[in-house]
């Protein structure tokens, strides 16, 4: 099924997210759209997947222009999609889910849940999934859970598929398989629309690549073009990937943590015997793929969580069995992995953002009074340092862009003198000169001699910042190495295979993203 | 899907003039919005007077014939009944002496205290995420406390009256403390706690007005001793008029929350709290600390209407003494937008409503249940401006301020 | 009595346990309040009791098949006897917390019995009139009539995601909507037919301002209850009261007794001698049952509740649902307002309702969002009104008041999480925005 987009714009007030975008998808291609955060790609397939309404322009499937009022008529037209965030209710079964909307009944409405399973079964069996029909989507691993998307999909027989940002929550191992099922479904005729930010990925198995920025399509590619080519093409300047900074001079112990447990609810383990030590003037960087214990090691350290057993020392301080307040206080920064909802509260103002943590403190409080002056004060300052573009410092927070939010969230936690710096996925959804800006600081903070613990899952930050990687696996550390390691000893790692085995078993064999890798050395050679 | 797109404030178009620009401001008001919206339910709740109205019944059956006849019928029915509500809730014009014309504004005021009260705790909780939903029972445990203390102790004056506002805050403030502390403690939610806290009250006080401790000797009615004359609020206008000192003490109070909630630091924690719960945790704010003490706060503010009601107003402890106070506070700090300024004037329109309702209700036989249909129906008008604005065709707010909108609270524990 | 359900999951997750004795420390929480509530019970109802008398219960009504006498047992020994069985179940739960097993629901069932069976023995010891058993349980179904279908109306609403707090609203409006049409037509059943669409009405405004205009819906609830409240009382006063005899004297609906099966000892009247209302819920609660969790339209539903974008990706439409379940269940907690007129022939009063809307809430949530589930905490709490005034008759030591606020009492513990966690579904409350 050839598929084509023809002059699509949408608009979000004044904002224009997709501005007046053509592509066009053969049948049976691998069809990369390459673009940064809030490029527009999702939208655009929003609009594809007929989610949103397009203000201009129209779609056209095997050249006949069609209209669609909702992911009903798009479905029927044969356009299947797998989320980002993947679309299942947690407390349904995969074959509830994998036929809601088009469910085979019995008489009186009800389920055939036979059908049901034996529709997943099928599609299971073809692509050698082991999925049971009968599994609740809560207790399934975040890969099999993305299976059952695809399931989904081509039990609606969909001819094309569009994969949006399908590896943000995977192993480079499962990203591996997710590479084989893409190429098998393109050599089954089925046509696959690839929306990523990793040129890697892309290079490994995409026939073509549209690279869209801010809305726009700015160019088209091959996949052998260099990663470097890609991505000026993507961020619309030559960009240098690296961070600038002086090797670590790390000094005595800052942050001792000793045999951390941590249970769930259920009694599962999250974190389970994690020690390890950061010095001052060292960056950590914990790796690994997101839900393997990194956001429970965090609370544990800020207090928010408590372990079992373990300790948390800071400069000979034991910080577990304290409050938040304490731990804060005791002088550690805390930058949380999801702004939006634990950084920043979206109706105060900037100025009381800025304060969040210290609002009860002089010279911003005396007993139980606030001085709005010196909040202003403090806010005014704060956002000059920290390049905050802002009209006014009494402005929403909400009103601010996910840049300068993290910025506000950076200002608040570094204005103080630190003794540990703790940065969850202190990028995840920024611009490039975002980035640098907040890669900068974070360096800056090292080089002031305070020790910098990095949670981050993208191996590309992993690798720009750290001077030591712990990489956790089911809330374990599979390993401690040095910055600079090997990208595929520590893909392998982040899967759970120990360090040695890893080391030989990336010597003997290249993955998919390895193999693009070395396609592009060859180029450039 | 990447980041949802935030839809940019649209910006005034270019090229109009400052007084265009101003009237457009004015006109995208939520000011002019809450005065449409009162309009509104007035005008919706004249249709219901009408329809009652047996003269506009009659004149209905020729309406074709003499439509005159039926429109006169209607508007009758309903200026009468609604000049009957303001001379019974502000001047009484038909009054012979200054004293009746004066009087229906200090009953106005009268019933508003406790209305003032209880809206500015809700509002508290409000804005603190919680739906606290249990003022009628905080009122009727802020009664219980300062009337057992009014009738059963012997004090000197100031200290006695003093003592009374005392109990009743923290009768008030116990009793919402449990639910503040089931959330808390359990995630209970809040809402469904303080619905049933509210029938229990109703059916404790009943209970208490039975024992030998709260019930008077000399009849078999569920009534307490009356109390003792220096627990009472002093009068503010003498012994012609009911209005006391419990008014005053509600516009300080007013004043107070506007500190606690907008300058000091426990109120920075409860907005906080409210906004963004996830955020206040992470900033080192015990959010279930402050799930408690808001319940206090809130508790004893609706307490202190309860003392209003039983040391001002009543004088004696029944079952009745909290009336609908506590379901209309809700209304009032709905209407108020939780702002301490808001509820008071709120308070007072609601109060009037109130006061009105009866000289309405003895005057041209409209029963007093229309003020409930007036209240229900300004609030839901506030509570949905695009409404309003579509019915009178006005421009679209420039940014509407969520008031009434989903509270994050919400989504933690259900319902 | 080994009847232990399930083997630890723990081992079933993705991370099987590695070696090493580090577990989730327990909860003791169930078993203690299982305890202390036995040995308050044992020293209330046993050891301080009066001694030497007896109670006398009756099983038995005139037209059964067969008559059974009325059962006296000596008050103390039943007592010590059903406290002692209590016991053993709080022993039961605590080895069952220990070993981290999990119990079925018969353990709190089969204790709550035995504990009320002891206050029941111990109330009505050494007076001269006989407990009516029968009557008891008859009183409890028609006491819980309306709480069932209020519970049935929240449900329907919260599993599309809609929180739904007009249901004293909704009930009230049925009332007097079936009060007027039946007095009207002089038809009970026209005014059965009437209520549902009053109460449609109010969900219709509900899901309007909770869809269209993004009220959150817990405001609109309580503003939609006063609105009813106001309306109604307003016209109870300008026309029902002035003109009672047209507008509000409703017939009641008759009682039919279904041939045979009415006629079984203590289940025939309490179940199959009752109004068609009554039957008609009988239907409602199966029904849903099956279809909430069985058909189609169940599954769609609630998914819309549960994940409101992955149903819309799949083609459905949220708030449409919304809107249909909301005023179906409008329309259900309507009918369940004719309770109140038409099926207990009564005129229709101010506020008549009285709370019970909120009350359907609580027996929704202690049911679980599911259709059995709301049965049975609507019986509960029919059977504790039922109970007072039952004991009213026969005469008891506790006074009234307190009896009255037990079912409240019962709701906060419950919703405290003594009962267990309950999940709501997880967008309820939440509107829905592309």
């Amino acid at each position: 099924m050839k598929l084509e987009l023809r002059g699509i714009t949408k608009r979000f007030g004044s904002l224009v997210a997709n501005d007046h975008i053509d592509l066009v998808v053969e049948s049976g291609e691998i069809h990369a759209l390459l673009g940064e955060n809030g490029a527009g790609k999702s939208t655009l397939m929003n609009v594809l997947y007929g989610f949103y309404d397009p203000d201009d322009g129209e779609i056209l499937i095997d050249d006949t222009a069609v209209n669609f009022d909702g992911p009903g008529d798009a479905m029927a037209a044969g356009i299947g999609m797998v989320h980002q965030h993947f679309m299942l209710v947690p407390v349904f079964t995969v074959a509830e889910n994998v036929v809601l909307g088009h469910e085979p009944v019995r008489g009186g409405g009800l389920i055939d849940l036979t059908e049901a399973r034996r529709r997943v079964r099928e599609i299971s069996d073809r692509f050698g999934f082991d999925v049971d029909p009968d599994a609740k989507i809560e207790d399934l691993t975040v890969g099999a859970q993305q299976r059952v998307e695809i399931i989904k999909a081509l039990s609606r027989e969909a001819r094309v598929l569009i994969l949006d940002e399908p590896t943000a929550v995977l192993t480079p191992q499962e990203t591996d398989e997710l590479i084989g099922i893409m190429r098998q479904l393109r050599d089954s005729g089925t046509s696959i629309v690839f929306i990523t930010h990793k040129l890697r990925e892309v290079r490994a198995v995409a026939d073509r690549i549209t690279v869209i920025r801010r809305g726009k399509v700015v160019g088209s590619a091959s996949p052998s073009a260099p990663e470097t080519e890609l991505a000026s093409l993507m961020v619309g300047r030559s960009v240098d990937l690296g961070v600038d900074k002086a090797p670590a001079q790390p000094g005595e112990v800052g942050l001792a943590v000793r045999d951390l447990t941590v249970l769930d609810a259920l009694g599962v383990r999250q974190l389970d015997g994690i020690s390890f030590d950061v010095a001052r003037g060292e960056i950590l960087a914990i790796a690994g793929v997101q839900g393997n214990g990194q956001t429970e090691l965090t609370e544990v350290i800020l207090g928010l969580q408590k372990p079992v057993v373990g300790s948390v020392q800071l400069d000979g301080l034991e910080l577990i069995g304290r409050t938040v307040k304490e731990v804060l206080n005791a002088g550690v920064g805390f930058v949380p992995e999801d702004r939006t909802e634990d950084g920043l509260v979206a109706d105060f103002s900037i100025a009381e953002n800025l304060i969040l943590d210290r609002y009860d403190q002089p010279p911003f409080a005396k007993g139980f009074s606030l001085y709005p002056s010196q909040v202003r004060t403090n806010a005014e300052k704060r956002t000059v340092e920290f390049d905050v573009r802002t009209g006014s410092v009494d402005a929403f927070a909400s009103t601010l862009s996910g840049g300068n939010q993290q910025k506000v969230v950076l200002a608040r936690e570094m204005s103080r003198p630190l003794r540990l710096l703790v940065a969850s996925q202190p990028t995840r959804g920024l611009d490039v000169g975002s980035i640098e800006f907040v890669h900068s600081r974070i360096v800056a903070e090292r080089d002031n001699g305070t020790p910098v613990l990095i949670v981050s899952t993208e191996l590309d930050e992993v690798l720009a910042l750290a001077d030591r990687i712990v990489v956790m696996y089911r809330g374990q550390i599979v390993g401690i190495v040095p910055g600079g390691t090997d990208r595929d000893v520590l893909g392998l790692m982040m899967a759970g295979v120990p360090l040695v085995e890893a080391r030989e078993q990336a010597a003997a064999h290249h993955t998919a993203l390895g193999d693009a890798d070395i396609a592009t050395e060859e180029d450039n050679s | 899907m990447s980041q949802p797109i935030a839809p940019e404030r649209t910006q005034p178009a270019a090229g109009r003039t400052r007084g265009q620009q101003a009237l457009h401001e004015m006109l995208a008001s939520n000011w002019l919005a809450t005065v449409l919206a009162v309009v509104l339910a007035l005008v919706l709740s004249g249709v219901l007077i009408a329809a009652a109205d047996k003269a506009v019944q009659e004149t209905a059956t020729y309406l074709f014939a003499r439509p005159g006849d039926f429109f006169g019928a209607v508007w009758t029915s309903v200026s009468s009944a609604y000049v009957a509500l303001f001379q019974g809730s502000i001047v009484d014009t038909s009054a012979s002496t200054l004293t009746r014309m004066i009087r229906p504004i200090t009953e106005t005021m009268t019933v508003s205290i406790p209305l003032i009260f209880a809206g500015l705790g809700l509002g508290i909780g409000f804005r603190a995420g919680l739906f606290n939903i249990g003022a009628q029972g905080q009122i009727i445990l802020g009664a219980v406390f300062a009337g057992y203390v009014g009738f059963t102790f012997d004090l000197p004056p100031v200290v006695h009256v003093v003592l009374a506002v005392v109990a009743a805050a923290i009768g008030g403030g116990l009793w919402a403390g449990i639910a503040g502390v089931l959330k808390a403690r359990t995630g209970a939610n809040e809402v469904i706690v303080t619905i049933m806290l509210n029938n229990i009250a109703v059916y404790l006080v009943a209970f208490l007005l039975t024992t030998t401790a709260f019930q008077r000797g000399d009849s078999n009615n569920p009534i307490s001793p009356p109390l003792n004359s220096n627990s009472l609020f002093p009068l503010l206008l003498g012994s012609g008029f009911r209005l006391h000192a419990g008014f005053l003490l509600a516009l300080a109070t007013a004043v107070g929350v506007w500190w606690l909630m907008n300058r000091s630091t426990i109120g920075f924690q409860f907005r906080a709290v409210g906004s963004n719960p996830n955020a206040a945790r992470v900033a080192g704010i015990s959010v279930n600390a402050a799930y408690v003490w808001v319940m206090v706060v809130a508790g004893a503010l609706a307490g202190l209407g309860g003392a209003a009601q039983v040391l001002g107003t009543e004088k004696v402890l029944t079952a009745g003494v909290a009336a609908s106070f506590g379901f209309d506070a809700i209304t009032v700090a709905l209407l108020g937008r939780s702002k301490p300024l808001g509820t008071v004037l709120a308070g007072l329109l609601f109060g009037a409503l109130r006061a009105g309702g009866f000289a309405m209700q003895a005057r041209t036989g409209t029963p007093i249940d229309i003020v409930l249909v007036v209240q229900s129906l300004i609030v839901l008008f506030i509570a949905a401006p695009p409404l309003v604005r579509a019915l009178f065709r006005l421009p679209a707010a420039g940014t509407e301020p969520p008031v009434l909108a989903v509270s994050p609270s919400v989504k933690e524990v259900g319902l | 009595m080994s009847t232990v359900v399930e083997a630890p999951t723990a081992s079933s997750g993705p991370q099987s346990p590695r070696s090493g004795a580090v577990l989730a420390p327990i909860s003791w929480k169930a078993p203690i309040a299982y305890a202390v509530v036995a040995v308050i019970a044992l020293i209330g109802f046993v050891v301080v009791a009066p001694k030497g008398l007896e109670t006398t219960f009756t099983v038995s009504t005139s037209s059964d098949f067969f008559q059974i006498a009325p059962i006296t047992v000596p008050s103390t020994a039943t007592a010590l006897l059903l406290c002692l069985v209590a016991l053993v179940l709080a022993g039961v739960s605590f080895w069952a917390t220990r070993s981290r097993r999990k119990v079925g629901v018969w353990l709190p069932s089969v204790y709550g019995v035995a504990l009320v069976l002891a206050f029941l023995t111990w109330s009505a010891a050494g007076k001269d009139s006989a407990l009516p058993l029968t009557g008891l349980l008859q009183g409890s179904l028609f006491l819980a009539v309306p709480l069932v279908f209020g519970a049935l109306a929240g449900l329907l609403c919260e599993r599309s995601g809609i929180i739904n707090i007009a249901i004293e609203g909704q009930l009230l409006a049925g009332a007097f909507l079936a009060a007027v049409v039946a007095s009207i037509t002089h038809s009970a059943y026209a005014g059965l037919v009437a209520a549902p669409i009053a109460g449609a009405l109010v969900g219709l405004l509900l899901v309007l301002f909770s869809i269209r205009y993004m009220v959150d819906q817990i405001i609109v609830g309580v503003v939609l209850n006063v609105l009813v409240i106001g309306v109604t009382s307003y016209l109870f006063s300008t026309v029902l009261k002035v003109d009672a005899a047209t507008f509000n004297s409703p017939p009641k609906l008759p009682v039919i007794g279904i041939p045979v099966l009415s006629q079984i000892p203590i289940i025939g009247p309490v179940l199959f001698r009752q109004t068609v209302l009554v039957y008609v819920m009988y239907v409602v609660v199966a029904v849903l049952q099956v279809m909430v969790f069985r058909s189609r339209w169940g599954l769609r539903l609630r998914a819309v509740g549960e994940h409101p974008k992955a149903a819309d990706t799949v083609g459905i439409k949220v708030n449409l649902t919304r809107m249909k379940s909301t005023v179906l269940g409008g329309a259900v907690a309507g009918l369940g307002g004719a309770f109140f007129t038409v099926a207990a022939g009564l005129a229709f009063g101010k506020e008549m309702a009285g709370g019970k809307g909120y009350i359907a809430l609580a027996a929704m949530i202690l049911g679980r969002w599911s259709p059995a589930g709301a049965l049975a905490a609507a019986l509960l709490f029919g059977f504790s009104d039922n109970l007072r005034v039952v004991l009213g008759i026969v005469g008891t030591p506790i006074p009234s008041q307190i009896m009255l606020m037990t079912p409240y009492v019962v709701t906060i513990f419950a919703v405290a999480g003594v009962v267990g966690r309950v999940r709501a579904p997880a967008s309820e409350g939440i509107p829905y925005v592309k």
